[in-house]
């Protein structure tokens, strides 16, 4: 609770002291420290907490300093505005690519970054330290009666034959504001047609759009929302309300996003935040111990359903201008059905 | 100077495949780019008048497929950039579809392929050039990769050059060698030409030094010949000399004239004996070259030459034993074998004094047949037993007894014909005592 307070405090600070818009911020030790470890993430304060008590407990003296920005901005503080931090933690692959790809990243190597898989590590520059899965969200009270669809053909079957029922009741990501949405569709695209299938299905249902999964989550619980397409299955699981809805990762594929970090060339710090990351890499890998490792959907899945987003270049063919162009007008064309 | 061009061409093997396996790679590396860039130019669609472009997915994605490269890409129209990185450097269009070229970017060495195409728009004909560029990490890895197995290569081929050089030098020097030991295996007088195989390059060689052998052969048989001609040609004249000078003595009262006449006798005895031992060596030397291999019954031939020299050594009063003489038999020429005992009985008894004796003996001890003669004379000087042998040299304790310095030198010469020794010593007590070893 303390964190909360001074998070505000310091939100309210960090709003005149950064040109860029961060959402919360919070340090953890001492606050006086001049040259504590800063991190900029998307990831909440309290996802991200675990790691950093791990790493607090192995290193007491350190002073960690929490950012926490949507990924854009995050992008921004590094490419434009090249903030002093040590770390960037995104969960989105593309823009944590691009920064790489153009030249704000550090290259780090070390005893820990030896014996990651291929899809882990890109360039030694983005490491990435989760695969989360993303998946539907449906509402148990809102489908009584109906089978649970445990694909994206049973949900466009369950969504067709039942249009009473969902008219203004499905959503998913406003992939126009939404960097993560933007990334899973194009990912759902590039992996199957269906995607596009579904996405007029849901146009025509009068879908809700929206900016966060926290908020899809919420109105599934609120019951305002029958099904919420493309959560990611690791922010519903730490919903309180889990009697409240299922989570599927749909076994025709599921795309896996993988949370990554780097260390930005801008960092005053890179020795401490080369260790931060060795920390946390053998806290993941092969097998390890990292508390954002315990997800059960990812557990349970079939695992050759599993649709890992590659790191590399590919990435930023959806982030060019016409392709970025052409993809939200056939997105808009298939959802926004007024 | 062998080991020198081995390395030079090693070096050069290496510049050669090192410089094509780069120009292979550098081409591998430019096929993708190009493949990249042609890829985002055919997405180029004109939709109502205006330029469209669906980037591929694969066009980036495939220059990350094999190593992680950063990989950049520029889309213009007419010189208006249109999207991907706006500061990329341009190249200059050339005459060819495609054109690459190596520069740097944001810090990084980076390649890049450009492609062109014109589209009719609605402001009318306009050039879309799409440029694609990657860095070279996969590149430089390839090339350190070709490097270390090309420096294998280079140091390979120098290892087994180093080899084979030495082995061809070996084997090349061989039959030198051969023939070097060969000549210097030769006894002093053996001059036989030299018959070992040799390579065709060395016949020549060969050729000459038996020409120069024969030839040398030739000259040393015709001055032995000349020596022998002379030395007979004295000994008769010497011999008339001696006789009339025996004459005179007896007619001769006066004792100072018989004193002179004494000293011309013995003069004379000296000069013939030296003659006949010449004549002797002669015989040796001819009867060495072209050795007869006879079965001979050593201890009769040692009691008859014992008692050939029966008148001589009464003369003196010297007394000639034989002395447990074993039953031996070996090969060689009995003439010269008898030559050597006869030199070697009538050195001790002109060395011995009167009323002593000589013993001989024969025995056989490590493969050697062995006669001993002992005597009970003045021995040899320690010091000069080594030179005994040579021609003409004579002990320095050999004055006023006649003697030529040749009996050893032919008793030494016999012996090495026969592939045995003569070995000088003296006696524990007194006297010499010389030992002719013939192998059994």
């Amino acid at each position: 609770m303390r964190h909360v307070i001074l998070s505000i405090v310091m939100w309210l600070l960090a709003n005149v002291a950064h040109a860029f818009e961060i959402e919360d911020r919070a340090v953890f030790g001492d606050e006086t420290d001049s040259a504590p470890l800063r991190i900029v993430s998307t990831a909440d304060i309290n996802y991200f907490k675990p790691i950093i008590d791990a790493f607090r407990a192995f290193r007491p003296d350190v002073t960690i300093d929490y950012t926490v920005a949507s990924s854009t901005e995050v992008m921004d503080a590094i490419s434009r505005e090249k903030h002093p931090f040590d770390i960037v933690i995104s969960s989105a692959m593309d823009l944590q690519t691009k920064l790489a790809n153009d030249g704000f990243a550090r290259k780090h190597t070390s005893l820990a970054t030896q014996d990651l898989p291929n899809w882990a590590v890109w360039n030694d520059m983005v490491y990435a330290f989760t695969q989360e899965p993303a998946g539907f969200v449906i509402s148990n009270a809102l489908f009584k009666g109906l089978p649970i669809p445990q694909n994206r053909q049973q949900l466009i079957t369950a969504l067709r034959q039942n249009p009473d029922r969902f008219k203004g009741r499905v959503g998913t990501y406003d992939i126009r504001k939404s960097g993560a949405g933007y990334l899973f569709a194009t990912q759902d695209a590039r992996a199957s047609d269906t995607y596009w299938r579904l996405t007029e299905v849901m146009g025509t249902l009068d879908p809700t759009l929206y900016c966060c999964a926290s908020a899809m989550i919420d109105d599934v619980v609120n019951g305002d929302l029958a099904v919420a397409y493309n959560v990611l299955a690791s922010y519903a699981e730490k919903s309180p309300h889990q009697d409240k809805f299922t989570i599927i990762l749909p076994s025709d594929f599921s795309i896996v996003m993988l949370r990554t970090m780097l260390i930005p060339k801008t960092s005053d710090n890179p020795v401490l935040a080369a260790e931060f990351l060795d920390f946390v890499l053998a806290q993941t890998y092969p097998s390890g111990v990292s508390p954002l490792l315990k997800t059960q959907s990812l557990g349970q899945a079939e695992q050759s359903t599993l649709y890992r987003i590659s790191m590399g270049p590919g990435l930023l063919v959806y982030l060019d201008y016409f392709k970025k162009k052409n993809f939200i007008a056939e997105w808009e064309n298939a959802i926004v059905q007024d | 100077m062998l080991l020198l061009s081995a390395a030079g061409i090693a070096i050069l093997l290496y510049v050669v495949v090192q410089s094509v396996a780069e120009q292979i790679a550098q081409e591998s590396q430019d096929n993708i780019l190009a493949a990249s860039a042609i890829s985002i130019l055919d997405s180029a669609r004109v939709v109502e008048g205006d330029i469209s472009i669906d980037l591929p997915y694969s066009s980036l994605s495939m220059l990350d497929s094999v190593t992680d490269e950063r990989a950049f890409y520029a889309i213009r129209l007419n010189d208006e950039f249109l999207s991907g990185y706006p500061d990329l450097p341009r190249i200059a269009a050339t005459n060819d579809a495609t054109a690459f070229q190596s520069t740097t970017y944001l810090g990084e060495d980076i390649r890049i392929a450009s492609t062109w195409r014109s589209f009719s728009t609605l402001e009318g004909q306009a050039y879309l050039e799409i440029s694609v560029a990657q860095t070279l990490t996969g590149l430089n890895q390839s090339i350190a990769r070709i490097s270390r197995i090309s420096l294998a290569i280079g140091f390979g081929f120098f290892l087994l050059s180093m080899v084979v050089a030495m082995v061809i030098a070996q084997s090349t020097i061989r039959p030198l060698h051969r023939l070097t030991g060969s000549v210097s295996r030769r006894g002093p007088s053996d001059l036989r030409p030299v018959a070992a195989p040799v390579p065709t390059e060395m016949a020549p060689l060969v050729t000459s030094l038996n020409s120069l052998m024969t030839r040398l052969q030739k000259s040393l048989s015709r001055s032995e010949d000349f020596i022998a001609e002379a030395a007979h040609r004295v000994r008769t004249p010497m011999a008339i000399v001696r006789t009339q000078a025996e004459v005179t003595l007896r007619r001769v009262e006066k004792e100072e004239h018989r004193q002179a006449v004494r000293e011309m006798i013995r003069a004379v005895d000296e000069s013939s004996r030296t003659a006949g031992q010449l004549l002797d060596h002669a015989m040796v030397s001819f009867r060495t070259d072209d050795l007869a291999r006879e079965t001979i019954q050593l201890d009769d031939l040692i009691v008859d030459t014992v008692n050939r020299l029966h008148p001589i050594s009464e003369l003196r009063d010297v007394e000639i034993k034989t002395h447990k003489l074993t039953r031996t038999k070996i090969q060689g020429d009995p003439i010269l074998v008898q030559n050597a005992i006869q030199n070697v009985l009538d050195n001790a008894v002109k060395y011995t004094d009167a009323d002593t004796k000589i013993t001989v003996m024969l025995d056989q001890s490590d493969g050697y047949a062995q006669i001993r003669v002992q005597d009970e004379g003045r021995g040899f000087d320690d010091t000069e037993i080594d030179q005994l042998l040579q021609r003409f040299e004579r002990g320095k304790n050999a004055d006023g007894i006649v003697g030529s310095g040749l009996g050893l030198t032919i008793v030494d010469d016999i012996m090495r014909a026969h592939g045995g020794r003569i070995t000088l010593s003296n006696n524990v007590g007194e006297g010499a005592c010389v030992t002719l070893s013939f192998p059994l």
